[in-house]
């Protein structure tokens, strides 16, 4: 359906918009101040992208010189009101909680509707979600209710101090460009951002806040949908990309499904887990849930190894937050060799074999250098 | 039963090219598809109507080229097409598309009254998975996202069980028709055309609806005029600061030698780590 990629076809070249449509904020808007950060959990955990955002939130909101506020929703328990404290830590001034048992689920008609009502209330300028399935099914609902605009997946995000707007980045064009996109008349401007783009800040275990309790009339009756179940990932089952330190990708240079077993060979060798880039997931050589990238996950690890992957931008915005890239391609001028600390011109096939014994060897070799220093008493 | 599948036809954006100079896209050539999302939304519908013998007519918006897209859908299988196109709607953001689909899916509504209206979970081109939990609300119907299977659809008191992705894991979830259901990618497997299908799309005459047709009143709510979110600015992002080192060798095997040697040089807890990482691991595995 119609989105930025048409917004962005319409104003190719035509930067002057926003400056044409600066000042036109409807007056209704004026009194709509400080930035919201949506507080994730699901079954009593709550989901790190909230953390992210608050951090980031505090910065945003430093720059505009206004409070940032966290939004609970949740059964009426100790868990919930913990998250409020948690909020707190991570940079929150004040809570809204809105509490009751049709929130014991996520269910997205009761919680757009204390969303919404939130909202309407209290009349943040900025409201930020988590870009999780939970996050952006609530917010496609509650902005299309607000009728305000909403940027998806953002992978940047920023305040214009010339006149307060929020600058939300994301990758366009199939993930090949970056754009901003602004939301300059009306309000909340909404944004979910995608998890692991920004870091959790150091809590503050001193720091401490208001919490504004806000009742939503609205009985069980009234929603539509059930629970009747919920089944827990197994751990094993799926690969753990997101959190991982090590992780060894491919990308359509590797040629093959077959080809891609020298990916998980090195993988095997480093405890690594595997990635993939999109042409990779698209083509079936290995699981969707191993894709790197602007439509699938977004790591953080230590060491990331890529192999025949170009780095398209679609790319980049999952990984670029590795602390050391290592990039393997048979194209001096790939893109990727742009982001990365090591490049590796050559063939992969040859090279990534070649990677796992040099692995192996300097490993155990510094392993056992370890176990001479250290006096081993078994 | 009555089904609405909202596709999208987009460019293939694994063929999308971005000129070197001037960083401005390059469109020549490149083939235009189905949403790959919306095929497990279609695929889906289509198995409703092998099982309740629903009736599935598939909503696009757009320009009058995605009338391939359409045919496409058809040839699948489809019942009806309508394609929501008008010069007003250009430059929608997802507010925008939401308002016109939702007016052209109530005015299908009304002449003859829908259950489900499927969509993928979002476009490859604008990935915001928005359109979607748009439409719910514009129709006032009840959203279901990210659902993976359909377990049980009784016609007779209308109620719904789906299997639905969330964090952590996967909800069941019962709900009433009428509502909004957007597919989880790689549930299904869109099926072969049928050579009477494909005749039946070669002559097929899609619908066009403007704004009229979609019974759209207040024009200040679509296309660009409607849309509160705008591009701002369009850029390729710079490569970093910090050069890459190139790392050579006679062999493979000496360029890898090379590489690893130089990396746990210069950042040792990075190799110190992968130590205690790859102990732990062996410990753990025992």
């Amino acid at each position: 359906m119609s989105d930025a990629l048409d917004t962005a076809t319409n104003a190719a070249g035509a930067v002057p918009r926003k400056k044409g449509r600066r000042g036109q904020l409807d007056a209704r808007y004026a009194a709509y101040k400080n930035i919201w950060v949506f507080v994730e959990h699901e079954r009593g955990i709550l989901h790190p992208v909230s953390l992210e955002l608050l951090g980031k939130g505090r910065a945003l909101a430093d720059m505009l010189g206004v409070e940032l506020a966290g939004v609970v929703i949740g059964p009426e328990d100790e868990t919930t009101r913990s998250f409020c404290a948690t909020a707190f830590h991570h940079g929150a001034d004040i809570c809204y909680l809105v509490t009751g048992d049709i929130f014991t689920h996520y269910r997205n008609q009761p919680y757009t509707r204390a969303l919404t009502d939130l909202v309407n209330t209290f009349q943040p300028e900025v409201l930020l979600l988590g870009a999780t399935t939970q996050g952006r099914d609530l917010a496609g609902s509650v902005a299309t209710t607000l009728l305000t605009g909403l940027t998806a997946d953002c992978t940047g995000l920023e305040i214009d101090l010339e006149d307060r707007s929020l600058l939300s980045s994301r990758p366009t064009f199939g993930g090949s460009l970056m754009c901003t996109i602004v939301n300059l008349n009306t309000r909340p401007q909404m944004a979910t951002a995608r998890p692991r783009v920004f870091p959790i800040p150091e809590p503050d275990f001193s720091r401490q806040g208001r919490v504004i309790e806000h009742s939503l009339p609205m009985s069980e009756d009234e929603i539509i949908t059930k629970v009747l179940d919920f089944i827990p990932d197994t751990r094993t089952d799926k690969p753990q990309l997101a959190f991982a330190d090590y992780i060894v990708s491919g990308g359509r240079g590797i040629g093959s499904a077959e080809n891609f077993e020298l990916v998980f060979d090195l993988a095997r060798t480093l405890g690594a887990e595997v990635g993939a880039s999109r042409p990779v997931t698209h083509a079936d050589w290995v699981d969707a849930e191993r894709q790197v990238g602007q439509s699938g996950k977004t790591v953080r690890p230590k060491l990331y190894i890529a192999a025949g992957i170009s780095g398209a931008v679609q790319h980049r915005v999952g990984m670029e937050s590795a602390d050391v890239t290592v990039s393997i391609n048979n194209d001096a001028n790939a893109p990727i060799f742009g982001f990365s600390n090591y490049a590796l011109i050559g063939n992969a096939l040859e090279l990534l074999p070649a990677l796992a014994a040099s692995f192996s060897k300097h490993l155990s070799a510094l392993t056992d250098t370890d176990q001479g220093a250290g006096e081993e008493k078994e | 039963m009555h089904i609405a599948v909202c596709i999208k036809q987009v460019p293939d954006s694994a063929q999308i090219r971005v000129h070197p100079v001037t960083n401005t896209i390059m469109r020549q050539g490149v083939p235009a598809i189905i949403n790959p999302f919306d095929l497990f939304a279609l695929e889906e519908a289509l198995r409703l109507k092998d099982r309740f013998g629903a009736r599935v007519t598939v909503v696009s918006m757009g320009p009058l080229q995605a009338e391939g897209a359409m045919k496409k859908a058809i040839s699948f299988g489809a019942d009806e097409a309508i394609l929501v196109t008008d010069k007003v709607f250009a430059g929608a953001d997802t507010l925008a598309t939401s308002y016109a689909l939702g007016a052209a899916l109530r005015r299908l509504n009304e002449t003859e009254p829908l259950d489900i209206v499927f969509t993928g979970k979002q476009t490859i081109d604008g990935d915001t998975a928005q359109v979607g939990p748009g439409l719910a609300i514009r129709l006032g119907f009840q959203l279901l996202s990210y659902v993976s299977s359909i377990d049980r659809i009784d016609p007779s008191t209308r109620e719904i069980v789906v299997h639905r992705r969330a964090e952590g894991g996967v909800q069941v979830l019962s709900s009433r028709l009428p509502c909004v259901i957007t597919m989880l990618e790689g549930t299904n497997e869109m099926r072969f055309a049928t050579m009477p299908d494909m005749f039946r799309a070669a002559r097929f005459e899609v619908k066009q609806w403007n704004r009229d047709a979609a019974g759209i009143e207040d024009i200040k709510q679509v296309g660009l005029k409607g849309s509160p979110t705008v591009v701002n600015k369009v850029y390729a992002p710079q490569p970093k600061a910090v050069q890459a080192e190139f790392i050579t060798g006679d062999t493979p095997m000496h360029q890898t030698d090379a590489l690893v040697t130089r990396l746990f040089a210069d950042h040792p807890k990075l190799a110190a780590d992968l130590v205690a990482h790859l102990a732990l691991q062996k410990g753990s595995s025992k």
